[in-house]
């Protein structure tokens, strides 16, 4: 019975479902039914970031100093190649490996933060703030939003490592926490590359 | 289905067409059409008011009549018979509708593109072009930086061989501003000479407004750094409202105007008085640059009171 | 706190005001609050009305209107149509497929916890000057009046808004993955179908809604230019993106209620619904259809002509799958053998009052013509018979045909029909005459108008004052039915569905054992053979002795 058992936490932090015993496991399908939702966030955004682009002449506006890519082209192969750092992870604990999961994961928890002090140390030099003009509120908006995404993915990976301290808390069988988390950080990995080509490239 | 409830169906369709026929062209729903356009869209809505109506009949028709005809009788705990459909009478249901919306759109697209909405640059282009408009320079009324866009009800495609009328129209909480183009005369209603087109260039110095001609079936949204266009020709010598129809501040219900459709004599006669008061007026006006009174314009709004006095209109007025 | 309550055999009065995760309570709690709000929104509503009864701003100042018109809306939507969907697909899809509770049970009553304080919140900004921008709170109007009131909106509604993205996940994941076994998703209750297509609606278009706000929040607090066209934003961009939510959003409120319908109409009138796949998928159509016509509401705003013409088609595309539902709900009833209680009475005025906003809604399609109504009257009258003659005359449909299921006791029939006959009439004498007051140029929000208009507005506003009577009957007939109505059987109206196999009101675990599925949701006069089970063999013999 559900309720009886709904002190039985195995979920991640954020998707505050809990197992449901006796059934299949559908927690999984719920983070995908949740990143969608979370796509559409960032859909909602890019065109908002698309529509400026097409309607202002000068895009960047004049005046808007030139956005540096170099530093944020690291960060962002930094941050793809996390995303294969972190499915090491998973391989692992389908191998009952949990060693191996807590190597990989905090490997990827060190390149995501790397990520996010290139991101902090980016906004402490650009010569724009958030109210100078379209671009730049769109800008920091943008990565700020993603960012919030990376710091939230990050504090998964970490719940993650947390758990992986408890004696068969994860298994072959059972690691829904690293399978959602993982996906999750997929799709942060994912806006990104659609994020970067879009205010950095085009 | 045996013949006799055929024939009734046959009769009731026919009373419910006639009908619907009879009410699409008397209910009477809509004010005075005052250009060819309104007329053409009042066409519009009388097809489906039409239609509406036999939809209307046939369905609370049926409901009524299953509510009579198909009560449980007391006591009686069967149940109906196990019809779970009927797929040519679904298609039937399903094809109707399609083709209904088909033509609607087929209608409504031609009766738009008759208004002049689906080319409003046309309109725009021919206002900039004539070498008499020099002094209007349209794109400083933007704020510059975005690309034009044309957006509004244009020119019909129709030739009109009258001359048109330039008016820049700008609203403001709580109150519409005239500025005729090629005379420099400002005023807070609108007089245009019948069966002349009227072009008029919506601008918004605060929030967003919507420029409404019930009598016109036209409505165009005034929206801020983005100018939009409303073209049409009257027909009809009279006094229409002009309404402000997007939800702009407090007293949106207290923004109106005046539109009033003068005979060709009786406009050339209100022009002429208006020049010679208006040009006695600049006599006593400072010089304002351009630059500046784009500024006025953009204060008028937080003027707390409804309407305008004269003193601000005369200083929102662009100079020759 | 759960493991106390999953130790009783019966709910007690407290456990409607804990974070319990059971979805019946949950289900109830959501109609409940949702109840309550509906009473504020529909105060706001009198006032207006008293104050539209003569042409002067003479009850309430223009401010003050134009914050009732903004709340009104607000709360009408986001607390009282929404979340009473809500509170039926909590209730009702768990026990429709046979589960013992939602997918995320936890999940579920988080999301339902986040609307009492959104709805409090909401409120609380009249302390701060309530917002005043209409519910579409357009920029830059938005930007000018009230800073923190338009805050405390937009706060709201993104809470709101999660606990529906919230909502919708569990709905989904319960519908594709919860059903026993034996139903495959063509046995499934039209209900189910519905809240699909709903709940995918709100998955997609909500968060839209929610990138929108963040901008606007953005303008607002922080002084960006996204929206202002004072330093360079475009207004237009926020009317696209809230209308990709708040077009949808009109779905979200009417789907679930054409899924109660298609489980109301088969049961009284004792007949199977006519065309159950044309109406399942005609849902999941317009829910199609729903994301890709949400510029029709800016036919008059920065759209253009090209734009405006494929709008109007796809959104007269609609018109196809919400006929072949109107038609096969007639068909259904044709022939049957009717039961005219309160339920189905609230189940025919659905159809016949949501008709009239159906075909003035293929009507305002039209470009040419939506160009002289847009923002009048008309369009007021147009959602009012949507959204009331449809969404709340289909929600009280919901609420006497399961009522008996959720709270063991029979409603009293005589206050019902009253119930209905008031709403009826009420409603059509409010909101008819609103159809003629745009069409002559009267436009919307607005607290002074035209003397001309004076007539039509005072009968709109009798007709008002009749709609709010119309619910001391409800109230009174909930309260009596519940402490002194007839004991309800376990399955009162001999329906099919697997809700009513079990007890009313049903166990804390839902079934007893695992439901067996013996026939369709609606095969009504079909012999089905039970399978064997004893518990449908019981079942079948209590049906045989009602008779």
């Amino acid at each position: 019975m559900s309720i009886s058992t709904s002190t039985d936490i195995t979920t991640s932090s954020v998707s505050a479902e809990h197992a449901h015993h006796g059934h299949p496991d559908h927690r999984l399908f719920g983070v995908v039914l949740f990143l969608i939702a979370e796509g559409m966030i960032f859909l909602g955004l890019f065109s908002a970031f698309l529509i400026y682009r097409s309607m202002l002449p000068v895009w960047p506006p004049e005046g808007t100093p030139e956005l540096e890519t170099l530093l944020p082209g690291i960060n962002s192969i930094i941050l793809i190649s996390s995303s294969f750092v972190m499915h090491q992870g998973q391989a692992a604990i389908k191998k009952n490996d949990v060693a191996g999961l807590r190597l990989w994961f905090g490997l990827t928890a060190l390149m995501g933060a790397i990520f996010l002090a290139g991101q902090l140390y980016e906004y402490f030099h650009l010569e724009f703030g958030l109210t100078t003009n379209l671009f730049a509120s769109s800008f920091y908006v943008l990565t700020g939003f993603h960012g919030l995404h990376v710091t939230v993915g990050l504090l998964l990976i970490l719940c993650v490592l947390w758990r992986a301290q408890r004696p068969n808390h994860y298994s072959s069988e059972s690691h829904f926490g690293v399978e959602a988390a993982e996906l999750y950080w997929h799709f942060v990995d994912v806006v990104w590359v659609i994020l970067f080509i879009l205010v950095y490239l085009l | 289905m045996n013949i006799p409830s055929n024939i009734i169906t046959l009769i009731a369709g026919i009373i419910l067409t006639m009908i619907s026929l009879w009410y699409g062209q008397n209910h009477g729903l809509m004010p005075v059409a005052a250009s060819e356009e309104a007329t053409q869209v009042d066409a519009l809505f009388n097809l489906m008011v039409t239609i509406a109506c036999g939809l209307f009949l046939i369905v609370q028709g049926t409901l009524i009549f299953c509510v009579l005809k198909f009560r449980r009788k007391k006591g009686d705990t069967t149940d109906g018979p196990p019809i779970e459909g009927n797929i040519p009478l679904e298609i039937v249901w399903t094809a109707i509708p399609t083709i209904i919306v088909f033509v609607l759109s087929i209608y409504s697209f031609e009766i738009y593109n008759n208004m002049g909405g689906l080319d409003p640059m046309a309109s725009m282009a021919s206002h900039h072009s004539p070498a008499q408009h020099h002094h209007h320079e349209p794109m400083l009324a933007m704020t510059g930086e975005q690309s034009q866009l044309s957006l509004g009800i244009g020119d019909s495609p129709d030739e009109n061989s009258n001359s048109p009328v330039y008016v820049d129209v700008n609203g403001i909480q709580y109150a519409w501003i005239f500025n005729y183009t090629d005379s420099g005369i400002v005023s807070g209603e609108l007089r245009v000479p019948v069966k002349h087109p009227v072009h008029l260039n919506l601008k918004a110095g605060d929030v967003i407004h919507a420029f409404w001609l019930p009598e016109f079936r036209l409505k165009q949204d005034a929206i801020p750094g983005k100018d939009t266009t409303l073209v049409f020709t009257p027909t009809r010598i009279g006094e229409y409202p002009i309404i402000c129809a997007e939800l702009c501040g407090a007293y949106h219900g207290g923004m109106k105007s005046r539109l009033y459709v003068l005979s060709e004599s009786d406009y050339e006669k209100w022009l002429q008085e208006n020049i010679m008061a208006q040009s006695a007026q600049e006599a006593n006006t400072v010089a304002i640059s351009t630059a500046e009174m784009s500024d006025a314009e953009y204060l008028a709004p937080y003027a707390q009171e409804m309407g305008v006095n004269q003193e601000i209109i005369t200083q929102l007025r662009p100079i020759q | 706190m759960t493991e106390a309550i999953s130790t009783t055999k019966q709910r007690k009065w407290q456990d409607y005001f804990t974070f319990c995760t059971d979805h019946k309570v949950i289900g109830i709690q959501y109609l409940v609050s949702s109840f309550f709000f509906y009473f504020i929104g529909g105060i706001f509503a009198e006032i207006m009305r008293t104050e539209l009864a003569t042409p002067d701003p003479d009850v309430v100042s223009p401010e003050l209107y134009n914050q009732l018109l903004t709340l009104h809306g607000t709360i009408m939507i986001f607390l009282w149509i929404v979340p009473a969907a809500a509170g039926f697909a909590n209730y009702l899809i768990p026990l429709m497929v046979g589960a013992e509770d939602m997918a995320f049970p936890r999940l579920n009553a988080l999301a339902f916890w986040i609307n009492p304080p959104a709805g409090v919140l909401l409120l609380s900004s009249f302390f701060v000057g309530a917002p005043q921008s209409g519910w579409t709170s357009y920029p830059p109007l938005s930007l000018l009046s009230g800073k923190w009131g338009e805050e405390f909106w937009i706060l709201s509604i993104l809470l709101i808004g999660t606990s529906s993205i919230l909502g919708a996940i569990n709905f989904v994941t319960t519908i594709l993955k919860m059903r026993i076994p034996e139903m495959d998703i063509h046995s499934m209750p039209l209900f189910c179908w519905a809240m699909l297509a709903s709940s995918a609606l709100a998955l997609l278009s909500t968060p839209v809604l929610a990138a929108a706000l963040v901008l606007l929040s953005f303008d607002l607090i922080v002084g960006t230019s996204f929206f202002n066209p004072a330093g360079g934003g475009d207004p237009i961009v926020y009317q696209h993106l809230f209308w990709f939510y708040s077009h949808p959003a009109v779905y979200i409120m009417i789907l679930p209620f054409f899924g109660i319908i298609s489980e109301v109409l088969p049961v009284h009138s004792r007949k199977p619904i006519f065309g159950y796949r044309a109406i399942a998928y005609s849902s999941l159509a317009i829910s199609f259809l729903g994301l890709i016509v949400w510029a029709h509401h800016m036919f008059t705003s920065g759209t253009p002509g090209w734009l405006r013409m494929f709008f109007m088609a796809t959104t007269m595309l609609i018109a196809v799958p919400t006929g072949i539902k109107i038609f096969s709900w007639c068909a259904t009833l044709w022939g049957g053998k009717l039961n005219l209680n309160t339920s189905l009475l609230f189940g025919i005025g659905f159809v016949s009052s949501f008709l009239i906003g159906g075909l003035s809604g293929v009507m305002i399609a039209s470009v040419p013509f939506d160009i002289h109504v847009h923002d009048t009257y008309f369009i007021v009258a147009h959602f009012h018979y949507v959204l009331f003659g449809g969404s709340v005359l289909g929600l009280y449909a919901g609420v006497y045909h399961w009522f008996p299921k959720m709270t063991g006791r029979m409603v009293n029939e005589t206050l019902g029909k009253i119930h209905f006959a008031m709403s009826f009439i009420g409603l059509n004498i409010t909101f008819l005459p609103m159809h003629e007051l745009g069409l002559m140029g009267m436009n919307r929000r607005i607290a002074l108008y035209d003397i001309e208009f004076q007539p039509l507005n005072l009968i709109a506003t009798i007709g008002s004052y009749i709609l709010a009577a119309s619910t001391i009957p409800f109230i009174i007939n909930v309260i009596w039915s519940l402490n002194k109505g007839k004991q309800a059987e376990r399955n009162p109206w001999r329906a099919l569905t697997l809700e009513w196999q079990t007890s009313s009101p049903p166990a804390i675990e839902n079934f007893s054992e695992t439901p067996v599925l013996w026939s369709g949701p609606y095969e009504y006069g079909i012999d089905s053979e039970p399978r064997d089970s004893d518990s449908i063999r019981d079942l079948l013999a209590e049906v045989a002795s009602e008779g």
